[in-house]
């Protein structure tokens, strides 16, 4: 071909602006797609890279690429792409639309990610009219993990998962998505096309066009379901496979419009006024928590702890935490209370997390905290390292073993659990621990404690106990440092 | 120079390296100049390949091909296609 010849004549199709010019994919295939020949992912890639170019919106297109064949959509499409966890492509489109309304959010999804793990997510981004257009590929089988039975397999087909064929009165009968999305109300248009043959082809150009077009002017919801030759999983050559979308799949599901409101739906304003950021907490009736503790009675002028507390479950290690969290909001501080413990309600183990601080919290995740409580050896081990240098381990138990003690850690090692069981019952051991705490960071009124602990503990006698304890572990502490400036 | 009147409507460029040989072009065109190659690519594939007349531009190859930029349809100036809605690119350089 000659380029005077050429010069006589225009590009009519080529390969969409909307597509990478390579593709940034392992191995040298940076080319091609992923897709095997034939599949009919490529062909509805590219009509929906050609609406993109045609409607012009290739800088406000966002892709949610979900699990399945799809997934790859962020390597070919040059437009906004997010990934999403299987199913949940809907899910995702609407928090993407609603922050950002000016976007256009399209959700790729296959059938084994629509129609079976994300049926909800489909079924009430449709039901709620979310302003997203779904392309919904139905090959009738789960075709990445090597052609299981789905929800869309039609009665008969065979396939890893249903050997003999699939029987309505084994594994029910295939889903019809686009007819059970529109009995909803909200909708505005639902389309089945086909890969069938030229003619299929052509509308399913047209319908992704039009289901494009129609978020661009705020019309609302569009699916267009795509039936889709997979000429690998149905262990056919190409040709046979697209024969087979219309001589059989479409026998199960019919092509046509189910629905089409676009006539009478009024598009939407996106430009809703929103109230500014600094109006929110107001509206909300909660404190601005942007604004920092200002002095605070009994407070030191700097609280910043990040304190671990961990054990076995039962010995109160969560109260612990909670009676502190407690009372340093009590007191007017910032805090947080992290739980974090086994599914079991004994002898797992149990830890929590817990910040008290003048500033707003970044994060309620203590990993390298500044005071640690140690109830059992087995906590001491795995969290001690953890310890910022400076910081404190107080630790049930005689001693702290010198290999915990790195990087100047104070600590107080005492058999906290002993002294529990003299004072009345074992159970106290995490009270006299706080007490302890309490008395060596002197960050919080012994007030705010006591009204703290009052509204956790609902029984009498653990609440008298508790405040001996509390008592008791203040003066352990103060013993010590006795004894230690004694012995200098 | 070729003859103005008995021009093709259509012209085809086909890339042996995207393609993958899947024949679906081959059955799309409806005036069967689209086949197969003989030999292999390299990857394995024997590639669609444009017999070099015939082509009327109608672009349904385009359409039916699954690899976004195996197949380019080019178009006759001045003239409108049969199938498609293709957007009309001029080429870079050409007059």
């Amino acid at each position: 071909m000659s380029n005077e010849v050429l010069a006589d004549y225009d590009i009519a199709q080529c390969k969409a602006d909307a597509f990478y010019d390579q593709y940034d994919r392992k191995g040298e295939l940076q080319h091609q797609t992923h897709y095997c020949p034939g599949c009919g992912h490529g062909n509805i890639s590219k009509m929906l890279a050609s609406a993109i170019d045609d409607l012009g919106i290739q800088d406000r297109t966002i892709l949610i690429n979900p699990v399945g064949c799809s997934v790859f959509g962020y390597y070919y499409f040059d437009v906004g792409n997010v990934q999403a966890a299987h199913g949940r492509a809907p899910a995702v489109a609407t928090a993407v639309k609603r922050s950002r309304p000016h976007s256009i959010v399209v959700s790729y999804q296959g059938d084994g990610d629509l129609s079976a793990i994300g049926s909800a997510e489909i079924l009430h981004a449709a039901n709620r009219g979310e302003n997203i257009t779904a392309i919904f590929v139905n090959n009738a089988t789960y075709s990445m993990t090597g052609g299981q039975a789905g929800p869309t397999t039609l009665i008969g087909q065979r396939s890893t998962t249903t050997p003999n064929g699939r029987s309505a009165a084994n594994e029910g009968y295939p889903l019809r998505v686009s007819e059970l999305l529109s009995t909803l109300a909200a909708p505005v248009y639902i389309e089945r096309v086909g890969l069938g043959n030229n003619k299929q082809i052509a509308q399913a150009a047209r319908a992704i066009r039009r289901a494009v077009e129609n978020q661009v002017r705020g019309l609302g919801f569009s699916l267009i379901e795509i039936l889709s030759p997979c000429p690998t999983i149905w262990k056919m050559t190409p040709v046979e496979a697209q024969h087979w979308v219309r001589d059989v799949m479409e026998r199960t599901y019919p092509l046509g419009v189910f629905c089409d409101r676009t006539k009478e739906v009024e598009p939407r304003n996106v430009d809703l006024p929103k109230p500014a950021l600094s109006e929110i907490p107001a509206l909300l009736e909660i404190a601005d928590t942007v604004q920092l503790a200002g002095e605070i009675p009994g407070v030191p002028s700097v609280v910043d702890l990040h304190i671990r507390v961990a054990g076995f479950g039962g010995q109160g290690v969560l109260l612990l935490g909670e009676v502190l969290a407690e009372a340093g909001l009590n007191a007017g501080l910032e805090v947080s209370w992290l739980p974090s413990y086994g599914p079991e309600m004994r002898s797992g183990t149990s830890n929590c997390h817990v910040r008290l601080s003048h500033s707003p919290i970044d994060s309620p995740m203590v990993s390298s905290p500044n005071v640690l409580i140690a109830m059992n050896e087995p906590s001491l081990r795995k969290f001690s390292a953890t310890v910022r240098p400076g910081g404190w381990i107080l630790y049930n138990g005689d001693a702290v073993p010198q290999e915990c003690l790195q990087n100047d850690i104070h600590s107080l090692a005492l058999p906290f659990t002993h002294l529990a069981d003299e004072l009345g019952d074992s159970r106290i051991t995490n009270m006299l621990m706080l007490g302890a705490l309490l008395e060596i960071t002197g960050v919080l009124p012994q007030a705010h404690v006591d009204s703290a602990l009052s509204s956790l503990v609902k029984s009498a006698r653990f609440l008298s106990l508790d405040r001996s304890a509390l008592q008791q572990g203040r003066s352990l502490y103060r013993e010590r440092q006795k004894a230690m400036l004694l012995a200098e | 120079m070729a003859d103005a009147e008995n021009r093709d409507r259509g012209q085809l460029r086909l890339s042996e390296d995207e393609c993958k040989g899947c024949g679906l072009c081959v059955e799309a065109c409806a005036f069967k100049v689209i086949s197969l190659s003989e030999g292999l690519n390299h990857y394995g594939y024997r590639t669609a390949m444009y017999a070099g007349a015939g082509c009327s531009g109608c672009g349904i190859c385009f359409l039916a091909c699954p690899e976004p930029g195996a197949i380019t349809v080019l178009r006759l100036r001045g003239t409108a296609a049969a199938h498609g809605r293709g957007r009309v690119i001029s080429i870079p350089g050409a007059a």
